[in-house]
């Protein structure tokens, strides 16, 4: 909407759950920088319930420490008047009070259910839970359930334009039948999105008009063959600010100073993460792991996904990792001995006591344990729901047809797979950089060469509410400010016995500088590549490894260099390399942590035993 | 001197307590602006509608959903009875004959000429909200609920399972070192608070439940033993809706840890007082600790909570993490600038004086104020 326009400063919030984090941006010899930032508690809750409180406490951070000023009684100040006074933009993201939840519903669970459920993760929503005709749920079931679960809000689709009505007129029977309630708000109707057959909307509105605040939108699939989200989620957007964030307390005094519509957080990290798989133009997946939950956000075949994993977390939800993955799975990234019993304590200890931090090596690596296993557990999920639309004829070449692949079939790739971007505090913050490679490359095992890349200080949700006013900028301080490059990995993918010829790897880096490197089986590497440098890669998998060109094909790229430098991890892939044998796998973490000196081994080794 | 905020539970012989007590959905509030209330007194009421069965009458007489409307009985809005015949169709001149019966009580909701279903729905259920502390209504919100305000000790703990109850509190421990274990219980602690020490044991939690105990407050428990008391793993820190007989507070944590000093002696000089306790936990947005609240005996004024908190030296605090998980310090320097711990995070950092007098280095994160 406002491309065109030039600004000189803008400032933005993100109001999460427990801190509100304001960021300025400037143009600083004609580029887009981040310039300042500041933070303060968040305010939504007793005994504040004003959320602009934490806003302007953020945002007095940055005065005090610019020596100016950007908001006086009525707000935020724009446009900027002076280089002392206001800005030229104020904008807001926000997943305070536990964000956007929602409950979703549609004819056919593996369709339009799944077609309702992407839509409302894109918007940024938690999905309560999906409801669907033949979801194995009598009718009292899910009648109970939707009565039990107070959403902001439920999106209900169902049928092709023209197809049957009874099915989507039976699901809004049974919305009707639980008289459900708004979260928030305790006089008024809950907002029902729907987006299904059009014939049925006269039947729908019957149903459910005079019950809920019914809004209609166009059919999110009108043909079997097509997907069309953007209506269901423009709407959802609308809601969120019409209702739920009117419903919060002090979000119609933040919604005055800005001038364009509050995000959903997570639909901000999203609307980023698009545009930098746009604008890099490759496949992007993107993770940003909390305290309650984990999203996970990909580009694949220009098609966006976002997942939440609404109990998979560092605190809140981190006994849940341990019930989800088991301890052994945790345990299995440690490379010495605890008590199982020890160990839960600790994790149940953490889960009450959030704001807590690793002070001893040990900790540390439990912590970075944990998180390896929600990040893995939330790819999982992000990998069955990033699909092809279900339920849609394909027509299959021979090769296709003995790959059974087609409808339904993951889009994530990892073998194309361009760049994993990490955030969360376990990510952003862990003490060596080179941990928080390592965390992803376990957690996400991907395969040929990857980019790996860190968000300095979670500052994706501004960047992404700023990419709707201006992109430029956006993108111009994501470059610059926001992502840490940590390096490139390179994983070929394929088997073979410990210790045989794996991949030989010759660097030619920016500098001049000709590095070759032969790697076994069963090993890992580090190569120094710094930040600014880049390198041409030519790397020749053994036989039967694959590294993007076919098994024992030489692939030629220019990679890029990081804090971290350029990973070589010949660890194989499906599975990961990990023996079962508890020495001969402590023994090779600790091979791997001392290849890539991920952890200061003269510490770690009081904890070997 | 230096100083540094931090969070903490409170811990307090004397603050005014305020609790929301409110419906969810409108309904009316019955009490009026100064009342006094009883933990048990209603203090609002509404009726929630009652569970909805649905029923294929299309399906069961073998017609299309928008010809039912000739082949029902009743009407929407009519009242049924189990076993009543709600729909009936007749053919071959009346020799076939089938018929729907209504499976619950209540009333026709809903008939659809679109699906052929029709929604019967259960008499409505009644909600009445407690008071659930002795104190006055300060606040009505019109048909939402009320405000009660009481000048009260309030305990709060770090973790429970179990939601409100009340009774007279009874100090089991001798020593905030002391387990409570099941021998310790016994029949006259049947609808009282028991208070424990440092732990409690899986045998104390069954016989509790067994003798009719309203609620255990102890230091600390074994994990496994919570969760085989609940019979189920609690996954996110989201607690107070189990089902189960009593409400178990625990101040510390999970492990075997001492009851704070502060905590230990402040319940003992309640012993007998009649506390209204809550163990629902939510470690999130909005953070609710489980509580223990004592009104005091004559409604005197009380300060209210500051939101600010501060630690200075000779601050007793709660170490929260390892190495030194659950011991008891008081705070020794509070340098400014950032150190280097063993992890190799650079942190703010406090120095701690133990019980034992050792003085160690604890990340600022990982200590907690045992507040007042």
């Amino acid at each position: 909407m406002e491309q065109s326009r030039k600004l000189r400063s803008i400032l933005a919030t993100d109001c999460g759950s427990t801190t509100t984090k304001a960021i300025l941006i400037e143009l600083v010899d004609g580029v887009y920088r981040l310039v300042c930032r500041g933070e303060a508690p968040t305010t939504v809750e007793a005994p504040f319930e004003d959320v602009t409180m934490g806003a302007r406490n953020a945002v007095h951070e940055i005065e005090e420490l610019m020596g100016r000023t950007f908001q006086d009684e009525n707000g935020i100040i724009t446009p900027q008047r002076d280089d002392k006074v206001g800005v030229d933009i104020f904008l807001s993201t926000s997943s305070a009070g536990g964000g956007l939840q929602m409950m979703v519903a549609g004819v056919v669970k593996q369709m339009s259910a799944e077609s309702a459920e992407r839509a409302a993760l894109g918007a940024g929503a938690i999905v309560m839970d999906v409801i669907a005709i033949n979801d194995g749920r009598l009718p009292y079931q899910k009648i109970q359930r939707i009565r039990q679960l107070r959403p902001d809000m439920i999106l209900v689709s169902g049928g092709i334009d023209g197809g049957t009505i009874t099915h989507v007129v039976e699901l809004a029977e049974l919305i009707s039948a639980a008289e459900p309630r708004p979260r928030l708000g305790i006089g008024f109707n809950l907002p029902v999105i729907y987006a299904g057959n059009k014939d049925a909307r006269l039947h729908i509105e019957n149903t459910l008009g005079e019950k809920t605040d019914l809004r209609v939108v166009d059919n999110l699939r009108p043909v079997l063959e097509r997907e069309m989200l953007g209506p269901a989620r423009e709407e959802i957007h609308n809601l969120f600010m019409e209702h739920v964030m009117a419903q919060a307390p002090g979000y119609n005094k933040l919604m005055s100073w800005t001038e364009v519509p509050i995000m959903p957080t997570p639909g901000a990290v999203g609307k980023m993460i698009e545009t930098v798989a746009a604008q890099k133009n490759m496949t992007v997946v993107g993770v940003d792991i909390g305290g309650a939950t984990t999203d996970v956000f990909s580009v694949f075949a220009d098609t966006f996904n976002r997942t939440v994993s609404a109990n998979l977390g560092m605190s809140y939800s981190i006994c849940n990792v341990m019930l989800e993955s088991g301890l052994d799975n945790i345990m299995r990234w440690m490379p010495f001995d605890i008590d199982a019993a020890d160990l839960r304590n600790r994790i149940r200890n953490k889960m009450i006591r959030p704001t807590t931090i690793p002070q001893t090596m040990q900790e540390l690596v439990i912590e970075q344990a944990i998180a390896r296993e929600a990040l893995r557990l939330a790819f999982e999920h992000h990998k069955s729901l990033a699909i092809g639309l279900r339920g849609v004829q394909v027509q299959r070449d021979i090769a296709e047809a003995f790959e059974q692949s087609g409808s339904g079939a993951t889009l994530v790739d990892l073998m194309g797979l361009g760049m994993i971007v990490g955030s969360g505090g376990v990510l952003s913050h862990a003490p060596r950089r080179v941990q928080s490679a390592l965390m992803m490359l376990d957690a996400f095992v991907p395969e040929g060469i990857t980019e790996l890349a860190v968000d300095s200080i979670f500052m994706m949700p501004q960047l992404g509410v700023l990419s709707s006013v201006n992109a430029e900028a956006a993108q111009q301080v994501f470059d610059r400010d926001c992502l840490i490059r940590l390096g490139t990995a390179i994983a070929p993918v394929g088997q073979a016995k410990e210790g045989d010829e794996c991949v030989t790897v010759k660097l030619t880096t920016s500098k001049g500088k000709t590095i070759e490197h032969k790697a076994v089986y069963g090993s890992m590497h580090l190569i120094s590549l710094e930040e600014d440098e880049t390198a041409d890669l030519v790397a020749r998998p053994a036989r039967g490894f694959d590294l993007g060109k076919g098994k024992g094909h030489e692939v030629q790229a220019k990679i890029l260099g990081g804090v971290v430098g350029v990973i070589i991890d010949a660890r194989g892939r499906c599975p990961l390399g990990l023996p079962a044998d508890k020495n001969k796998r402590i023994a090779k973490l600790v091979e791997w942590y001392k290849a890539l000196d991920a952890y200061p081994m003269d510490i770690l080794q009081k904890y070997l035993g | 001197m230096a100083s540094a905020y931090t969070p903490g539970l409170l811990v307090t012989e004397s603050i005014l307590v305020k609790k929301r007590r409110r419906l969810p959905i409108l309904g009316e509030v019955t009490v009026k602006l100064g009342d006094i209330v009883k933990p048990h007194d209603i203090v609002a009421s509404t009726y929630i509608p009652g569970d909805p069965d649905t029923v294929n009458v299309a399906n069961h007489i073998g017609v299309e959903g928008d010809e039912i409307l000739e082949f029902m009985l009743k009407k929407k809005g009519d009242k049924v009875t189990k076993g009543e015949v709600i729909a009936r169709k007749s053919s071959f001149f009346g020799l076939f004959k089938s018929s729907v019966e209504s499976p619950i009580d209540g009333t026709v909701d809903n008939i659809s000429s679109v699906t052929g279903v029709v929604t019967l729905r259960k008499p409505a259920v009644p909600v009445n909200v407690p008071a659930y502390i002795h104190g006055r209504i300060t606040e009505i919100m019109p048909r939402e609920g009320v405000v009660v305000e009481t000048p009260a000790a309030l305990i709060q703990g770090i973790f429970g399972v179990g939601g409100e109850t009340q009774g007279a509190l009874v100090m089991v421990a001798k020593k905030n070192s002391d387990i409570l274990s099941g021998d310790k219980l016994k029949p006259e602690h049947k609808g009282k608070v028991v208070v424990g020490g440092s732990l409690v044991t899986a045998d104390a939690l069954r016989k509790a439940s067994e003798l009719g105990i309203a609620g255990i407050v102890a230091g600390g428990i074994i994990d496994k033993d919570l969760i085989e008391y609940l019979g189920h793993d609690i996954g996110v820190a989201i607690t107070g809706a189990e089902d189960i007989p009593l409400t178990l507070v625990l101040t510390e944590g999970f492990g075997q840890i001492n009851m704070a000093d502060r905590t230990f002696n402040l319940l003992k000089s309640l012993d007998g007082k009649v506390a209204s306790i809550n163990g629902a936990t939510q470690i999130r947005a909005g953070v609710m600790r489980p509580e223990i609240i004592v009104p005091l005996e004559h409604l005197v004024k009380a300060t209210e909570r500051s939101t600010e908190s501060g630690m200075i030296a000779g601050t007793p605090v709660r170490i929260i993490r390892e190495p030194y998980f659950g011991k008891l310090a008081t705070v020794h320097a509070l340098p400014p600038e950032l150190h280097v711990i063993e992890t190799g995070a650079k942190v703010r950092i406090m120095t701690a004086k133990l019980d034992s007098g050792e003085i160690v280095t604890i990340p600022r994160a990982n200590v907690e104020l045992i507040e007042g």
